[in-house]
């Protein structure tokens, strides 16, 4: 069967394109890079892939906010062909400046299926700043065609903005109690946490990643992209190095969930 | 010219991170501050839109639709006056990076294109009295070398079309000048030229028979600047009885053709020292310094070495993929009582954050980490903090060689050009003084990564296609050094009005010299240019060509036709005259202090570990990205908790490879006030120490060497300078390091009336090593009790300059020396132990001695440990302090499990060395001698005294230290 392509989006300011490709290539998949220049001229382009992802990065510098420049003209130029491509099958990830980006362009958590619209928003951690740090996630009990429940792994977070803000409560219990909160910081007896640093964000429920209404988008903040390789994962001088980093769990059930797709 | 303004703001009961820290900057800065602060975004746009326009974009773009909300001021309205409110606004002519995405923003959203700029808006309560506000917020939320504040009582503009462009080509007649007339038009220019200088100037255009024009002179002054060529290091110096002709020839170049090191590819010649890697890649290196515009503006400065440097690397042979950062800086302590801060200098605790948050706002978003650095702090570096930045990279071997062709044309890729940096180059060859913040502004510049970032993809595709024949960056002196260096022994012909500007009204003089940033200039065949502007456009940079390059070892610079300077290469490159200068070096007359003997260490070391110079540096190695490439394999935090702190940074720069490079510093300002040659020894050995911990290769290493010194004009600067050159030469050769780069900043002085604060001379030493297999690499983490703590090396009575004394006032005199046969078998020995897997974690001593060491080893593994000082191979040391603070160089420690002993010996065959204690589970450090405890610590005491003093916001001492 043939490898299933998988188009690492570039634009300006985005500078995750280089790992990300190289992990979804070790996963099995077919990663090619697209600028999103050329995407926009030519959005046809989207058809010949089966996931869609969005690296991390400062996409236009995070000008005016974080991803929204970005978001606007995809969803301007293509917003259509998008949902389309997502309700037909395809799969898309964004992480990091990716998953804020797909939040602001409509794709996430996109309740109610229909046209893109931003329905939630990742702003400022409630430390106030940027931080670069470990942490732990746990997979909740999840909507995510691809993501297994109740796994434990390890990524670093690098972000100033990752607080999920939601319009109210019912959004918030919504999300979190119908599988949409996907990946969640957890402390060390792998209870979902809103406790800094462990947390680093302060995002309720504990959020660090969020799914979609078909199942078939994940975003989120911590980094699978940088701890893919075993010498990427910061305790392999203490316990020794596994044969993959944690990262590769998330590229893989990707390409396996796009290879049952075609 | 009139616009519209939007004004975003988070809804009243959500959280402002701006305006609370607005709120704290003013409360900081002593203002009773009555109520919260409110921030807002403010987005100027052009007049031609219409209300439902700007509504509708306002709407689409510039809110976000769940947090914010947002109000509109037609063009000419004023915000009512109800609320004590003001604007901060980018002067005139100072880059507004997020302007053009919002211009972007407005074109993808269907409408027409117009002007954009931004501002931040603050408003108070209601019970601030207005003059008090003014005042303070013109102290601290804005810097009046970028920024102007405004009271917001008359409408906001966008900047104009800007003037008309003075044309003139203004020849400047020095024909029959004397030397005070040429020094006058010197100083009058801000030309940084002396008189020797000048009046070579002025013979070489009698011989023309023509006076130069404004743009010559220009280009000399930029191009014989201390900046650009360093003449006090390539003249002449009398020391002593002897005349050395070209120190950095005799004691830095000399080091690496001695050793003539097979692993040297390109040393001193580019951007940067390249060395071999594998069989297919190099890698490079380059340190520079920032201080000057760092000190006037820390966060635009900082921002902008970072930047300067990474094109160093884009720069490099025919362009070399940055992969690592590496920063580190001097201070003021940020504790410095506010009227201990003279007059003109910015407080060191704004300097410190400006600086950070400057490396982290152009480090992060160019995709780079920032694996590894160190922050010193002392007093004297309060009118001139120096910020070394530095960035490693990757590149093909074929790759390495650069030549630009006659007919070559020179295109232009990257950033505008603008009126911003102008005279950067000769600013940082004259000492700051307490004007400086005010009369320098020009030379500031701010950065714009995501600009930099985009023409970096675009130089490596170029490259990669091999279309180029040779690139460098424009830095110091613009296109004047660019265009001036690549045409050596060549020719070049330019047309500035040609070169893109970010506004009207720059005269020609000024296109040619501004230090705009972001630009780099490339020498493209005339057959591949098309397909180079085509990647360019495709990758959204803008480029274009700007003239050739020639043979007719002319420079030729022209505006719409008119030529503006036509200048002999050769004099420009070899007609500087020969510099002579005196140096003198005498001894500092200094004893040691008598101090009664401490009755328990533990307070001792605690106030040790929580000196800055020892502190975790964690608040500010968490701003920065380190782990963005994924070729993080050592990280700069290490242990159970991931806070200890690491020697040196680990990368396996080559995806799907695990061939690595470990990069680590030395720097050890403080031993200059005793004798600078100690200072530059130690600062090898620390760098070596640093990286032979780390698991880097002490036999495949290559070195750069980075002064910063007073001003060396004075004698007895140079003298120390001089002393500490040679000090660090000798070192270099007995541990067959070669230096690969280097770079130096030589007027550290500040003038505050008839006072004058010199810095003490430091050299920065980086290392760099390549390794097999980043798997075979060490951190300092303790890793299980029952393991043994073996210390290898000597310890002397060497406490002149050390923390210790510090912390009890004192300075002394008995400063660490390096044995250099002695220090050699060391680094080969621990290398051998680490390499053969006798060792499970490794620390190097240094600042702090042995106390701080095992401290530190017992914080990353949240592990005790007990020590005997009595095992200790000491210089008949004998008091517990002295032997766990001396600060004796070449010393490591080492946790080896038992089993393993017997290999460790092997390998430390003929080396000091011995077993002084053990790793236990209790957590605690116990430290004996002669039977008795001197001291006795817990591990969380140890952890928050190490971690609480530089956690300037408190968000890294909150868990459980406490």
């Amino acid at each position: 069967m043939a490898a299933p392509k998988v188009l690492v989006l570039r634009a300006p300011g985005i500078n995750c394109e280089r790992e990300t490709h190289h992990a979804f290539g070790l996963a099995g998949g077919a990663p090619e890079y697209v600028h999103v220049k050329k995407l926009l001229q030519d959005p046809d382009l989207l058809d010949q892939f089966k996931i869609f992802m969005v690296p991390g990065g400062f996409a236009y510098g995070d000008d005016i906010a974080s991803g929204r420049v970005l978001a606007n003209e995809i969803r301007r130029k293509m917003g259509a062909r998008m949902t389309a491509f997502v309700d037909r099958g395809g799969l898309a990830l964004g992480i990091c400046n990716g998953f804020q980006a797909l939040v602001k362009l409509g794709l996430l958590p996109r309740l109610g299926g229909g046209d893109l619209e931003q329905q939630v928003t990742v702003c400022h951690n409630l430390s106030n700043h940027y931080e670069c740090r470990w942490v732990t996630l746990k997979s909740q009990p999840n909507r995510c065609c691809f993501l297994d429940d109740d796994l434990t792994l390890r990524f670093p977070a690098a972000h100033a903005e990752g607080y999920l803000l939601t319009k109210d409560a019912d959004q918030l219990r919504i999300l979190d109690q119908e599988g949409y909160v996907a990946l969640s910081y957890v402390d060390e007896n792998g209870q979902k946490t809103t406790e800094y640093p462990v947390n680093p964000n302060g995002s309720p429920a504990g959020c660090a990643g969020l799914t979609d209404v078909t199942g078939r988008v994940l975003g989120l903040m911590p980094h699978p992209d940088r701890a893919y390789l075993p010498h990427n994962m910061p305790g392999w001088s203490r316990d020794g190095l596994a044969p993959k980093g944690d990262g590769m769990v998330i590229f893989e059930a990707m390409v396996k969930a796009a290879r049952a797709e075609s | 010219m009139e616009a519209w303004r939007v004004e975003v703001a988070v809804r009243p009961n959500l959280p402002d991170p701006a305006g609370k820290a607005a709120g704290a900057a003013l409360r900081g800065a002593g203002l009773e501050l009555q109520g919260k602060v409110r921030s807002k975004r403010g987005y100027l746009l052009g007049a031609e839109l219409d209300r439902s326009q700007v509504e509708q974009f306002a709407r689409d773009v510039l809110v976000d639709p769940v947090q914010e909300q947002f109000e509109i001021l037609a063009p000419g309205e004023v915000v009512p006056p109800h609320t004590p409110r003001l604007s901060v606004l980018p002067l005139p002519g100072v880059t507004d990076p997020v302007a053009g995405s919002v211009q972007k923003a407005v074109v993808d959203s269907g409408l027409p294109s117009v002007a954009a700029g931004t501002y931040r808006a603050f408003e108070f309560d209601p019970a601030n009295p207005a003059e008090g506000l003014w005042t303070t917020a013109n102290e601290c939320l804005a810097n009046p070398a970028i920024q102007r504040v405004v009271a917001d009582r008359v409408p906001l503009q966008l900047p104009g079309p800007g003037s008309q462009p003075d044309l003139d080509v203004q020849a400047i007649p020095l024909a029959g000048l004397d030397g005070d007339a040429l020094v006058s038009v010197s100083v009058d220019g801000g030309l940084a030229l002396d008189e020797t200088e000048m009046r070579a100037i002025q013979d070489h255009f009698a011989a023309s028979g023509r006076a130069p024009t404004r743009m010559e002179l220009e280009t000399l002054a930029q191009t014989w600047s201390e900046h650009c060529i360093h003449k006090t290091l390539t003249g002449k110096i009398r020391y002593g009885d002897q005349i050395i002709d070209n120190l950095m020839k005799t004691a830095i170049f000399q080091v690496t053709k001695t050793l003539d090191r097979d692993f040297c590819v390109s040393v001193f010649k580019d951007n940067a020292g390249v060395i071999t890697f594998d069989d297919e890649d190099c890698v490079c290196i380059k340190v520079e310094t920032h201080n000057h515009p760092s000190a006037i503006e820390p966060f635009g400065g900082a921002g902008t070495g970072v930047g300067g440097v990474i094109r160093d690397i884009m720069g490099t042979g025919l362009g070399a993929k940055p992969v690592a950062s590496t920063d580190v800086f001097c201070f003021a302590p940020p504790n410095m009582p506010k009227d201990e801060v003279p007059a003109g200098c910015l407080p060191p605790q704004r300097v410190l954050e400006g600086v950070v948050s400057g490396v982290r706002d152009y480090g992060n978003p160019m995709g780079i980490p920032t694996v590894n650095g160190a922050v010193h702090f002392d007093e004297d570096f309060v009118g001139n903090p120096l910020v070394y930045v530095g960035n490693i990279g990757i590149m093909p071997k074929d790759k390495v060689e650069k030549q630009p062709n006659p007919g070559d044309s020179i295109l232009v890729i990257g950033g505008r050009t603008g009126r911003d940096g102008i005279h950067g180059a000769t600013f940082s060859s004259l000492e700051l003084h307490t004007e400086s913040e005010t009369v320098s502004s020009g030379a500031v510049q701010i950065g714009d990564p995501i600009t930099e970032r985009k023409a970096m993809d675009a130089v490596l595709r170029i490259r990669d296609e091999n279309l180029v024949s040779a690139v460098t960056d424009c830095g110091a002196g613009g296109f004047s050094s660019a265009v001036g260096e690549m045409a050596e022994g060549l020719g070049a012909e330019v047309e500035l009005s040609d070169a893109p500007l970010k506004y009207e009204g720059l005269a020609p003089w000024e296109i040619w010299i501004s230090e705009a940033q972001e630009r780099m200039v490339l020498a493209i065949p005339a057959e591949h240019v098309a397909r180079a502007l085509e990647i360019c456009e495709e990758e959204d940079s803008e480029a274009v060509t700007i003239g050739t390059f020639n043979d007719t070892g002319r420079l030729v610079i022209r505006y719409q036709g008119t030529v503006h300077a036509d200048l002999d290469l050769a004099f420009m490159h070899d007609g500087i005259p020969a510099w002579e200068r005196q140096a003198t070096y005498t001894p500092a007359q200094l004893a040691d202090p008598e101090l009664a003997a401490e009755t328990d260490c533990r307070q001792a070391l605690l106030a040790v570990l929580s000196d800055f110079n020892v502190a975790s540096k964690e608040w500010i190695i968490r701003q920065y990205d380190h782990e963005v490439q994924a070729n993080s394999a050592g990280k700069p935090l290490v242990g159970v908790c991931e806070d200890g702190p690491a020697d040196a940074a680990v990368l396996a720069p080559k995806l799907g490879s695990n061939r690595g490079v470990v990069l680590s510093n030395g720097l050890i300002p403080r031993y200059s006030k005793i004798d600078p040659a100690a200072m530059a020894e130690c600062a090898l050995d620390e760098a070596m120490r640093n990286l032979v911990a780390a698991g880097g290769d002490p036999e495949y290493t290559a070195i750069l060497d980075n002064y910063c010194w007073g001003n060396c004009r004075k004698p007895e600067q140079l003298g120390g300078l001089v002393h500490a050159s040679f000090a660090l030469r000798d070192l270099a050769l007995a541990y067959h390091t070669p230096f690969v780069s280097g770079k130096d900043s030589l007027n550290n002085e500040f003038n505050v009336g008839d006072r004058t604060i010199a810095i003490p001379g430091c050299i920065l030493v980086s290392a760099m090593s390549v390794i097999p297999d980043v798997r075979r690499t060490m951190t300092t983490d303790l890793k299980r009790a029952g393991n043994q703590l073996v210390l290898v090396g000597r310890t002397r009575r060497e406490l002149g300059g050390s923390v210790y004394w510090k912390t009890r006032g004192e300075l002394g005199a008995c400063v660490p020396r390096v044995d250099a046969s002695y220090g050699k078998s060391i680094l080969d020995g621990v290398y051998r132990a680490i390499q053969s897997k006798s060792v499970t974690a490794a620390h190097d001593l240094s600042e702090g001695g042995l106390g701080v060491t095992v401290a530190e080893m017992c914080i990353g593994g949240r592990l005790g440990a007990d020590i005997d000082l009595d095992a200790v191979i000491t210089d008949g040391v004998q008091r517990a302090e002295e032997i766990l603070f001396s600060e004796s160089q070449s010393r490591f420690l080492l946790e080896v499990p038992a089993d393993r002993m017997a290999d460790l010996e092997v390998n430390l065959h003929g080396l000091d060395f011995s077993t002084i204690g053990s790793v236990t589970e209790v957590d605690r450090l116990c430290v004996s001698q002669g039977g008795a405890t001197v001291l006795s610590a817990e591990v969380d005491d140890l952890v928050h005294a190490f971690k609480h003093p530089l956690d300037l916001d408190g968000t890294m001492t909150q868990q459980g230290d406490r």
